[in-house]
């Protein structure tokens, strides 16, 4: 009888309400954007989607994103690391170093800094894993010590100008290899083919992809999800994606960043959902005990996990430096805050163990198109504070309160 | 007798499961009332009905106590007429005293102040009634869990209780702290005190109870008077079908010596000076269930996992081989390549996670075997699954299933699913049967003939001697850290299994 009661009836509403998360996710982020395009647009008269504007959502975010995907990891391992936001300063400022004084080529300073940024991860995952020291510790320690030493290493002064190479870690775009005759075709004069026929590609890969998921799903005897359902969701996913495209596109084509951004979230989700390692970490988080009783070396994973963390804190911090075109003391304050936010809004647990990258990009996004949009629309840095924080705890409280249901 | 509590025809509905119908149960002053059921049969739930968890109105029919109908609004209500139940997991507060956790919520005060002289005083009047000798101010953390199941019995006669019910009282006690709760249950009802237990073991009911009421399947199946009580009566009710034979029919196929493990010795992980098992040795053979008998905390558990990749202890020394080839077994990893597997006894914690669903925790242990180059087959997972699923009967919706929401029958299943996976040559299972119910104890039984008759060799760690008796072809008893005898099937009895144990207690070197 008992083992009955799991059995989901089927039916649209009783789908959503075990979906009701990741869909949830997806019409919040929809409908935040849809917000500040309305108010922006009556308020200021100005337009939220521009081309420019998206490009600046992407270029402002991109950290966020590519530092969340680490915390992901992190996270459902059952750890935290507070420190991301002064390692992503401490490996600026190192790459200020190397690019600017020490004068080396953007080739050998990007290794440099990421291997830099590992070895900290590493440090820090040492303590964590095998001397079991809580992790929370252990990165609030590397927070203070890596703010202090990016201090110390710029002087307390500000290292640039950049050479233009290092800025396209975060200024540059992919150039248009397609030439101008798909403009001409078309009749409009500014048009960036390359980027229409990626994120077109994008969206069928999408598509196809979910319907693989479908057919295997109902191999496996999964109640699938309502086709309905399933198409609106991908119609509204793909004509966002093209619009953006096509608005980028007519600007100056897809940001180098937002390339380097799309790879990695594909290449974490397929790490996380497809592969061993992957498979463990899970494991690792929802029961170490018995993890580490099936065979799994659980002290390793979760120092890779920081390795990985500090790496790509490493990377997020050259594209903050070459955004801001100069390395600064104070660069990276708060980021851990920001990353930490949109691992928990895209529905990780934490107590680990669950939580998936799809999720933690639109978390980002959300947190990225709010801070965008109230900054557009004027409201100071005091009420923006209080709104992120009240959608952090409105996100968690929606993600119990389904879970006690 | 007169009657103290009548529940009649109760029912209770969850969203998607019936899980009390048409239940009866009349309990008569001065009695002990056991309530027997496999797990799932709605023992806890009528309880919780009866003292108020799920108040009046959110259940069918009428409970009238002491001549009264009964409408409780919460556990409050309930406390107030002497009803108490006194859950399986210990409600006290560890890092508290005796006294103040005997008083929580009632505590000795005058305007919200504390009389601690009064409370203290108090708190050792009860203590005496239920025979411990601990002084009030001890922090209940410290003491063993048979002295705390004292505890809660001290802070519910402190409530003047007139009702107390028992959840599985002995599950979690050794056999000498069970036969020192039983004779308080029974010390008690010559106090008067009228007292419901809900027990698995039945040869502890046989000794306490005054009439037993069977539930199966949400109902009531027949109320025993004490004249009539025999185990085998009670199962077949409990079961619904005659067992006459409560393990399976199995022929004994040994082969070959399989698992050899040399003067094994190890020490506590914190304590580098206490040796935990001492100069042990013992073979396992092909088709051979070879039972590990012994009282708990004796280091069984310790050996088995001390074995399998040196997950307890310290300062291993010994050699194990298996097939007579000498064997690493110093990691985890290092154990299973070699052929062992080793199946926890706390499945909860150490065993499965509980959050993943079923498909996920039997590929846990081997998925190399779902991967191409560190790549994931899920469809091969799936089909692995689904497969386990079949031949272990794993009763669930599909393997999708997560495995917090089966029961401790179809988890136990799941974890053995994990380790069959793996191929295992030799495999400890240590307390393959705890807390599940009659029925799935049976199919676990005949899982473990299976795999003997398909040449592996079996370790069976139990508590249980009847089941030690009834499975396995030859028995070690462990005592103090030793193997201190071996018996064949033949030659094994209850008698002689704890006249081991009890000639070498206290002679350790």
């Amino acid at each position: 009888m008992a083992e009955i009661s799991g059995e989901k009836p089927r039916g649209l509403g009783s789908h959503l309400g075990g979906h009701l998360r990741e869909n949830g996710m997806l019409v919040a982020l929809v409908a935040i954007v849809f917000f500040f395009t309305v108010v922006v647009r009556a308020m200021i008269d100005v337009d939220f989607l521009s081309a420019q504007n998206i490009t600046n959502l992407f270029l402002q975010n991109s950290y966020v994103i590519i530092m969340a995907l680490g915390m992901l990891l992190v996270i459902v391992s059952g750890h935290i690391d507070l420190s991301v936001g002064s390692v992503a300063a401490f490996t600026g400022a190192v790459s200020a170093v190397l690019t600017v004084k020490l004068g080396w080529p953007v080739v050998a300073v990007i290794p440099a800094v990421l291997a830099v940024g590992g070895l900290i991860g590493a440090a820090q995952g040492y303590w964590v894993a095998y001397w079991r020291i809580p992790s929370f510790i252990v990165t609030l320690a590397g927070m203070l010590v890596f703010r202090g030493s990016t201090l110390w290493l710029l002087g307390g002064q500000n290292i640039g100008p950049f050479p233009k190479a290092f800025q396209g870690m975060s200024n540059g775009f992919v150039p248009d290899l397609l030439g101008d005759w798909d403009q001409a075709l078309l009749g409009i004069e500014r048009l960036n083919g390359t980027a229409v026929l990626v994120v077109v590609a994008a969206a069928l890969v999408l598509v196809w992809l979910g319907l693989r998921a479908r057919a295997r799903d109902a191999e496996f005897g999964i109640t699938p999800e309502p086709m309905g359902l399933f198409w609106a969701r991908n119609v509204v996913v793909s004509a966002a994606l093209i619009f953006v495209g096509w608005k980028l596109a007519q600007f100056r084509g897809l940001p180098n960043v937002l390339v380097v951004l799309t790879v990695l979230t594909v290449l974490y989700a397929f790490f996380t959902e497809a592969t061993t390692p992957g498979r463990r970490i899970y494991a690792l988080g929802g029961n170490e005990k018995a993890a580490r009783l099936s065979g799994i070396n659980t002290s390793r994973l979760t120092f890779l996990c920081f390795a990985n963390m500090g790496m790509l804190a490493a990377l997020a911090g050259m594209i903050v430096t070459a955004r801001l075109n100069s390395a600064t003391p104070k660069a990276g304050t708060g980021f851990e805050l920001d990353v930490i936010a949109a691992v928990f809004i895209g529905g990780a647990s934490m107590t680990g163990g669950s939580g998936r990258i799809i999720g933690v990009v639109v978390g980002a996004l959300i947190m990225g198109v709010m801070n965008n949009g109230m900054s557009i629309l004027g409201i100071g840095i005091d009420y923006q504070q209080v709104i992120k924080g009240l959608v952090l705890l409105v996100a968690v409280i929606f993600d119990v309160y389904n879970k006690n249901k | 007798m007169a009657t103290l509590l009548e529940m009649r025809g109760i029912g209770k509905s969850f969203p998607g499961v019936r899980a009390l119908d048409q239940v009866n149960l009349t309990v008569e002053t001065g009695e002990i009332h056991a309530i027997c059921g496999e797990n799932g049969a709605g023992k806890s739930t009528l309880m919780k009905v009866l003292s108020g968890v799920y108040p009046h109105g959110s259940y069918e029919g009428e409970i009238v106590y002491e001549g009264q109908a009964l409408a409780l609004r919460g556990i409050r209500d309930s406390e107030e007429r002497g009803i108490i139940i006194i859950h399986q997991e210990l409600a006290l507060v560890p890092l508290l005293s005796i006294a103040e956790n005997m008083f929580l919520g009632h505590e000795v005060a005058r305007r919200g102040v504390i009389s601690w002289p009064r409370a203290y005083q108090a708190a050792e009047g009860w203590l005496r009634k239920v025979g411990l000798s601990e002084p009030p101010s001890a922090i209940v953390g410290k003491l063993g869990v048979g002295k705390q199941q004292l505890i809660e019995i001290a802070k519910a006669l402190a409530k003047d209780v007139r009702l107390l019910i028992l959840d599985e009282p002995t599950a979690a006690l050794q056999e000498n702290d069970s036969q020192k709760l039983l004779d308080l249950m029974l010390e008690l009802k010559a106090q008067g005190v009228t007292q419901i237990i809900i027990s698995h073991k039945l040869n502890e009911i046989s000794r306490v109870a005054d009439r037993i009421t069977v539930l199966r399947d949400g109902s009531t199946v027949s109320t025993i008077d004490r004249g009539q009580i025999s185990e085998d009566r009670i199962i077949s009710d409990m079961v619904g079908r005659d067992m006459a034979h409560r393990y399976p029919e199995r022929v004994p196929a040994v082969g070959e010596v399989l698992l050899e493990v040399e003067g094994w010795n190890v020490w506590h992980p914190e304590q580098a000076d206490r040796q935990m098992i001492r100069d042990a040795a013992f073979t396992v053979r092909k088709g051979e269930i070879v039972g590990i008998a012994g009282l708990m905390g004796t280091g069984r558990t310790e050996l088995a996992m001390s074995l399998f990749g040196r997950s307890y202890g310290r300062g291993h020394q010994g050699r194990v081989r298996m097939g007579g080839r000498e064997v690493d077994v110093s990691t985890v990893p290092k154990a299973i390549a070699a052929g062992i597997s080793y199946v926890t006894e706390d499945r909860k914690a150490l065993g499965l996670v509980l959050e993943e669903p079923i498909l996920k925790n039997i590929s846990l242990a081997n998925l190399a075997g779902i991967a191409v180059k560190g790549i994931l087959d899920k469809r091969r997972e799936a089909r692995v699954a689904e497969d386990y699923r079949r031949a272990l009967a794993i009763r669930t919706p599909g393997v999708q299933q997560k495995v917090v929401n089966l029961s401790g029958g179809n988890q136990q299943k799941v974890v053995l699913a994990k380790w069959l996976y793996t191929d295992p040559q030799v495999l400890i299972l240590d307390e393959p049967t705890r807390g599940i119910d009659v029925g799935a104890k049976y199919e676990i039984y005949s899982i473990m003939n299976d795999l003997a008759a398909q040449g592996r060799g079996v370790v069976m760690i139990s508590s249980e001697m009847p089941e030690l008796l009834g499975m396995c072809d030859r028995i070690y008893v462990m005592n103090e850290g030793r193997i201190v005898g071996e018996l064949s099937r033949e030659e094994a009895s209850q008698e002689r299994i704890m006249a081991m144990i009890l000639r070498t207690t206290g002679k350790a070197a």
